[in-house]
């Protein structure tokens, strides 16, 4: 990033956080948690102990940070290098990212950057201009991909709530900042246990390393009585919507999986799994010591704030997560897709310099297909 | 703790009330070697170590237990003493683990105990106090909290174990007696082991010599010796072919390239180059990812990630050789 995006967006964050500090807290037994921050072209700092609201808002005066973190874990010595600083519990984490619900990449708002040329064009396998296939994705708004991950993140929910016992007012959602949102389980029973015990919840979620004998098929004895039921809880239940469909089409059914047997069922599994196992990036709540982007503060991959999410029904990430004023930005643009923000429609600009709101200006400088003038 | 009648220490003897029997019941250790009439427990002590070593479990004769003495509660404490004299490792293990399931069996037994609301409270109890696992009886079957299953079923291999394959409604997961006893049967084995490892040893005591001898010659039987060929598993040949076509192999695809072949012995300098052709090739992070995972930059060795973990990740191509092991590092290992 060249030197004027630096200042433009440096200057523009540090205005955010000045005029928005109360978005911006250190979490619960912040004294237990490692915070980081990385500047613009810059590498991350981590290890940093801070105790007070205070302490943080000096930080981000003081750095002008492109990105700020906090770890999910507390430990007793959060300042110290990992091996010494004596991991104590970490509130358990779901992230989901609209790449992992949608799967595929829309051309209606992905484009790719040549990591050879540079050069900027529409969703394709190889460069238009040198033929490289070396490509960085860059994924713009697109308010049907943002759908389809508030319905991931109502499924959790209801998985966490229903099977795993979790208060659902104690489920804390956070819009990421840009794509995809981050589902916090605090003070949780689940708050002291270890990364493969953390793995075992994430395979459950994603409906992963499930074997037919679970369903009641068994690979010599098939009883039609031991197939999952309609009205039951869990996985068995959900399935057994996704085999029958409606619920009288049970024995139908049912002598169907008995004549495919044994494999042809545990094939069946591995197409359900990736039909409605909840699509969550199973590193990241497996990761027992990972630093999360800090509630309150901006994304750089987007301009966009990492926000509270009350009402997922109503809550719209271009309107409400987009803090940066309108006041007017020249800058030089290539974006040959159209996206929009706050309500408004932007581009498609074709390596033209153009006058728009700050806050379209600065998200266009996040992802890469502007520059300021 | 636990209040235990007789009954109670003759099936669960590693419990701390059992420690105590020999003292409180005015016995001396010198007195198995000399005295005939106890000579009957010891013979029954070293026949409980030999079932043991066979893989059996020592079935009890519960009238043996009846009178003053009760056989099988001293048989395992002259068993543990006879254990330590030997000071074979693998005669402990071997023996911790046939009392494991030996234990398991009267565990199992005592929680569908409809009759003896005391007997099933009790195994309820034993259960939370050395596993810490909180077991509720809801008729026919017994609810455990996620949490606490995990911790436990974290260690089994079977996929049976696995969250994903068991009800789980409210927080809770639903177990049969057996599975509940079963949940705990490594810990429940670690736990004799530790407790008999922990306990000090005695200087030998006379009549004990012939039979400590006979352990330490039965325990040299189960010295194992091995052999490895250098074929490499499915999934490591899938990993360096994808990235011999110049591919893209997911991080976990990476990671478990890396781990193996560091475990095996190769060095940075001989990994490095297979990372040549990747698409997003960048030497240093390569050397420095290499470093990390070697325990050179860091404090922590990675290992190499198990077959359950590499199924998961879509990496593994299994053959018939992958049956009989739980780790790629185990390919072509075979015992002689």
């Amino acid at each position: 990033m060249n030197e004027r995006d630096v200042t433009l967006l440096e200057d523009t964050f540090k205005k955010f956080y000045f005029d928005h500090f109360e978005l911006l807290h250190v979490p619960e037994n912040s004294i237990q948690r490692e915070f980081g921050f990385q500047k613009f072209n810059g590498g991350m700092n981590r290890h940093i102990s801070l105790k007070s609201d205070k302490e943080l808002h000096l930080l981000l005066m003081q750095n002008k940070p492109s990105d700020v973190y906090c770890s999910n874990a507390c430990y007793s010595f959060p300042n110290l290098p990992m091996s010494e600083k004596n991991w104590l519990n970490a509130d358990l984490i779901f992230d989901i990212d609209a790449k992992d619900v949608t799967k595929k990449h829309q051309p209606e708002n992905t484009l790719i950057k040549c990591s050879d040329c540079n050069e900027i064009s529409n969703l394709t396998n190889s460069c238009p201009n040198c033929k490289s296939t070396k490509l960085a994705i860059i994924t713009l708004t697109s308010s049907e991909s943002i759908q389809s991950t508030k319905d991931e993140v109502k499924k959790l929910n209801q998985i966490l709530i229903d099977e795993l016992g979790v208060n659902p007012e104690s489920i804390k959602i956070f819009f990421s900042g840009n794509e995809g949102f981050h589902i916090y389980v605090p003070k949780s029973e689940y708050q002291n246990i270890g990364s493969k015990e953390r793995a075992e919840i994430v395979d459950y979620i994603m409906f992963r390393g499930v074997i037919p004998e679970t369903f009641g098929i068994k690979k010599f004895d098939l009883n039609k009585s031991l197939f999952p039921k309609f009205d039951d809880d869990g996985w068995n239940g959900r399935i057994a919507k996704q085999l029958y469909r409606i619920k009288s089409d049970r024995s139908k059914v049912s002598q169907e999986i008995i004549s495919g047997g044994y494999t042809l069922f545990q094939k069946r599994l591995e197409e359900f799994r990736d039909k409605i196992g909840i699509q969550i990036d199973p590193n990241v709540t497996i990761d027992i010591h990972r630093i999360f982007r800090l509630p309150g503060s901006i994304n750089s991959k987007s301009g966009l704030v990492k926000i509270f999410v009350e009402n997922i029904n109503k809550f719209d990430p271009y309107t409400d997560a987009c803090f940066i004023d309108d006041e007017k930005v020249d800058v030089h643009a290539n974006c040959p897709i159209s996206f929009t923000l706050k309500n408004t429609k932007f581009g498609p600009y074709n390596n033209e310099t153009i006058s728009v709101p700050k806050f379209s200006a600065i998200y266009m400088i996040c992802k890469g297909v502007a520059s300021s003038t | 703790m636990v209040d235990l009648g007789t009954d109670e220490i003759v099936k669960y003897p590693f419990l701390d009330e059992a420690g105590k029997y020999l003292s409180d019941k005015g016995f001396s250790l010198e007195q198995f070697g000399s005295d005939p009439d106890l000579k009957k427990i010891v013979e029954n002590a070293f026949e409980r170590i030999i079932t043991a070593s066979d893989g059996r479990i020592f079935k009890s004769d519960l009238a043996s237990n009846n009178s003053a003495l009760p056989m099988e509660i001293f048989s395992f404490l002259i068993a543990v003493i006879l254990l330590k004299l030997s000071g074979m490792n693998t005669l402990i293990r071997r023996f911790s683990l046939a009392e494991a399931r030996r234990a398991e069996k009267f565990l199992e037994k005592d929680l569908i105990n409809q009759k003896d609301v005391k007997k099933s409270k009790l195994s309820l109890q034993i259960l939370q106090e050395l596993f810490s696992v909180t077991v509720q009886k809801n008729d026919e079957h017994f609810t455990i909290p996620i949490a606490d299953y995990l911790k436990h079923a974290i260690n089994f291999h079977e996929r049976e174990w696995k969250l994903i394959n068991r009800k789980v409604v409210s927080g809770k997961v639903h177990l049969t007696s057996h599975e509940t006893v079963r949940l705990v049967r490594k810990e429940l084995d670690r736990h004799i082991f530790n407790k008999i490892n922990s306990s000090s040893s005695p200087e030998m005591i006379q009549g004990f010599e012939p039979y400590v001898q006979k352990l330490r010659t039965l325990a040299k039987k189960f010295e194992v010796k091995t052999v490895e060929s250098t074929e490499f598993p499915p999934c490591i040949k899938h990993a360096i072919e994808v990235l011999e076509k110049g591919e893209n192999l997911s991080h976990s695809g990476r990671f478990l390239l890396a781990t193996f072949l560091l475990n095996k012995g190769q060095t940075i300098g001989q990994i490095a180059p297979l990372f040549k052709n990747a698409p997003d090739y960048n030497p240093k992070v390569t050397l420095y990812q290499l470093k990390q995972l070697s325990g050179i930059s860091g404090t922590t060795k990675y290992k190499c990630p198990s077959c359950e973990k590499v199924k998961t990740q879509n990496l593994c191509f299994p053959v018939s050789a992958c049956d009989t092991i739980i780790n790629p590092l185990q390919f072509g290992r075979k015992r002689v």
